[in-house]
């Protein structure tokens, strides 16, 4: 019944982690890891997706997102379209459906998509002609699975059993697709304590059934952690009936080195970025010794590699022994 | 199909099981009529002579439907669908009475707007059309309607249906002045500052699905908000569309106060409830949302109890587009008349209601609460029943809908209950066997 497994268990789209095996999360990560050589290669093209098409179709401005998409389809070979309809059609008040039927004419192979509507990526998967895989980059405040399995993977980099772990997801997860996708990845994943922290304003009120522990004093939050992922504030979010101000947040939430002293010595510190320096997270965390948030980026591109060619279906070549 | 008879002068309904149980009648009976006008209940065989005779053996014969909210669409919004479309579906399908609440485009704040209404309905052969006059301007925050003027058009009574009033002092003075003309007032308890943006009952679906949440407060604080009002100014006040269990309680402490309220609650929320939302069904798109399982418990153990007086379809026929979206930009209401009867007839046939219990909530507390008579049998009052199969099921599907709004949350569900007469006034519908 998933719309985005199909019966042989592979993925037809990627829309959400939720349902999600674990042991196909283990495969995607392994095939990140086979990848992410690649990138470091001097030839850092593959000839895995040639000849396919995969169309960057963002109903919501994101340059750095988009980019990575992008990069990651031309590692694969594919040939990609970039298609900002934020500013294009739907504006001209062209009905997303219309969009989509003028997009498939072009006959792509996957839809990489960015809206700004929850559950926009199952809309335009149940509606796109049956030859065409949707990867979700994000919609409204549902889901960013690739998002959540590159963190999935820089923690397993780091530390690779997931039972052992105390991760603590810290800030604006009312309206975090980042922090729902990535709750359920690293529950299914096996992780040993999951914790939410923010202030009653920015969270779910159900989040407690979602088997998750709420704290809404940060200093006990972060106590032996042992990943601390913080969430972006938006902008909008900052002033007004959330949050009485930024200055307020960072004092109250804000991830300094005194609070991270407070976590386990080898704690990662993460952040989806882009970071808002001094509001939810101090500049000496950000750039410092425990923080892993560059290379969330660099990991972001092979995960990207690794779901596009598996929805392609394309074989990810086998890490080599040693390598 | 069932068909409109304009040529028949005499109509004898024979064998049905009359169903009146303000009557107390429940039994088997012939009823005679000719359009406009009930000839005799048992006619004896020189009364019945030459009348057109319709078999009632084995079906019911019960008063006309009442429908408290049925959005017709018009004026305004005619591409979804029409006055004549939707009071046409109505009586096909049991419902002698549909009252239009006042957010049509313009709203119903003007005797023109009413008029209007009341011709076009006229002039078609469905259900009655009763009229809900705004409260306020435009349904707007900053003035009284003309309320006096609304119900000399002929307005049934006034409300804020389809718009959250939040300011107070304007509902305070609305109320007072509502019950100084002795109108009635149908209220949608909503709090607007609460409610804004959100899609989705703000519980554990919409945590999961990141969808904007409605807490219940966004009800429960209206309502609570509202009853103090009531109790200060005396109106006369319905509740439409109510969804949460807290909100049972404080009508319940109303009621039982003394206060002159009733309420409806609408079809779907008895039968789903937030996690029919998943995965993303803009058909299940609702306002109020689908609440929990334990709301919707509730809402059934009050409609059984009485506490709850009377059930709507809170019928919003959309056309195909304004579904075909991403679940927050998707337009939230469900098409229910087709569906009115078999729901309710499911619940007697789930044990929540006995049949009089149904027809109270469905026929007759409705009337009540509009200030229509009862329907009666006797000589010379005016027709107001449906002859129904009550048994036989059929699968709901768009395609044997008869709204124009095919947006239903119930689509391939078997639903018993087949109109096989409807009569109302000097519109008469008879199936062809």
């Amino acid at each position: 019944m998933s719309l985005q497994l199909a019966p042989d268990g592979r993925l037809k789209h990627l829309l959400t982690i939720d349902g999600l095996p674990r042991r196909l999360i283990e495969e995607l990560l392994d095939a990140a890891d086979a990848l992410r050589h690649v990138a470091l290669r001097g030839n850092k093209k593959l000839p895995l997706l040639r000849g396919r098409t995969i169309l960057n179709l963002f109903f919501e401005v994101s340059t750095r997102t988009r980019t990575t998409f992008e990069l990651a389809a031309e590692r694969l070979s594919a040939d990609v379209v970039n298609l900002d309809v934020a500013s294009s059609s739907t504006s001209k008040g062209e009905s997303l459906l219309d969009t989509l039927a003028t997009l498939e004419a072009m006959h792509c192979d996957m839809f990489v998509v960015r809206h700004p509507d929850s559950g926009a990526a199952h809309f335009i998967a149940e509606h796109a002609s049956p030859g065409v895989a949707v990867l979700n980059a994000g919609d409204g405040r549902h889901a960013h699975p690739t998002q959540a399995l590159l963190d999935a993977y820089t923690i397993r980099r780091h530390k690779p059993r997931f039972e052992d772990l105390t991760i603590a997801v810290v800030g604006d997860v009312l309206h975090s697709r980042v922090a729902r996708s990535e709750l359920r990845a690293f529950g299914i994943l096996g992780a040993g304590e999951l914790r939410v922290i923010g202030p009653r304003t920015l969270l779910p009120p159900a989040i407690e059934e979602l088997g998750v522990r709420v704290y809404t004093d940060m200093d006990a939050g972060v106590a032996d952690a042992d990943v601390v992922v913080m969430l972006r504030l938006q902008r909008e979010r900052m002033r007004g009936v959330f949050l009485p101000s930024e200055s307020e947040y960072f004092r109250r939430y804000g991830l300094s080195r005194e609070r991270l002293a407070l976590a386990k010595p080898d704690c990662i510190v993460m952040h989806p970025g882009p970071m808002n320096r001094g509001i939810e997270i101090a500049s000496d965390v950000a750039d410092g010794p425990q923080s892993v948030i560059l290379e969330q980026v660099s990991n972001g591109l092979a995960v990207r590699m690794a779901v596009m060619s598996h929805i392609l279906g394309a074989q990810v070549p086998q890490l080599e022994a040693g390598a | 199909m069932i068909a409109h008879s304009p040529r028949t002068t005499r109509v004898l309904i024979r064998g049905a099981l009359v169903r009146f149980p303000h009557l107390g009648i429940d039994r088997v009976g012939d009823v005679l009529f000719e359009p406009g006008r009930v000839l005799a209940l048992d006619p004896d065989a020189e009364q019945a002579a030459g009348a057109e005779i319709v078999d009632g053996r084995g079906r019911w014969l019960i008063p006309g439907l009442v429908d408290l909210a049925t959005r017709l669409r018009e004026p305004g919004a005619t591409h979804k669908a029409d006055i004549r479309s939707e009071a046409t579906a109505a009586l096909l399908n049991g419902i002698t009475h549909v009252v239009l609440p006042p957010d049509t485009q313009p709203v119903i704040d003007s005797t023109a707007v009413v008029e209007l209404i009341l011709r076009r309905a006229r002039e078609g052969r469905g259900a009655t059309v009763h009229v809900l006059g705004a409260l306020t301007r435009d349904l707007g925050e900053d003035s009284l309607a003309e309320l006096g003027a609304l119900r000399a058009a002929g307005c049934i009574a006034v409300g804020n249906i389809g718009h959250a009033l939040g300011n107070t002092n304007l509902l305070r003075r609305a109320l007072q002045y509502a019950a100084s003309l002795d109108l009635s007032v149908h209220l949608q308890p909503v709090d607007p500052w609460i409610s804004a943006g959100g899609c989705a009952h703000e519980g554990r679906v919409a945590a999961l699905q990141g969808l904007a949440g409605i807490p219940q407060t966004a009800e429960t604080l209206a309502l609570a908000r509202d009853l103090m009002l009531i109790e200060e100014s005396g109106v006369r006040a319905h509740f439409g569309r109510l969804s949460c269990a807290r909100s049972l309680a404080l009508l319940a402490d109303a009621k039982a106060r003394g206060l002159p309220v009733t309420a409806d609650v609408a079809m779907p929320q008895i039968y789903l409830n937030e996690h029919d939302v998943l995965p993303f069904r803009s058909e299940c798109h609702l306002l109020p949302p689908l609440r929990t399982v334990a709301d919707r418990d509730a809402l059934r153990a009050a409609l059984a109890s009485g506490l709850i007086d009377a059930l709507c379809s809170d019928h919003q026929p959309h056309d195909a587009d304004a579904k075909l979206k991403p679940f927050p930009s998707s337009e939230p209401g469900a098409s229910g008349l087709d569906s009115f009867l078999g729901l309710g007839l499911k619940l007697v046939g789930e044990g929540v209601l006995s049949v009089d219990a149904w027809l109270q909530r469905c026929a007759l507390a409705p009337r009540r609460i509009l200030g229509l008579p009862p329907p009666t049998l006797e000589q010379g009052t005016v027709p107001d029943f449906v002859l129904i199969d009550a048994v036989s099921e059929n699968p709901l599907e768009a395609s044997t809908m008869l709204s124009r709004g095919k947006n239903t949350p119930f689509r391939g569900w078997r639903l018993p209950g087949r109109v096989h007469l409807a009569a109302i006034a000097d519109r008469l519908w008879i199936r062809e066997p």
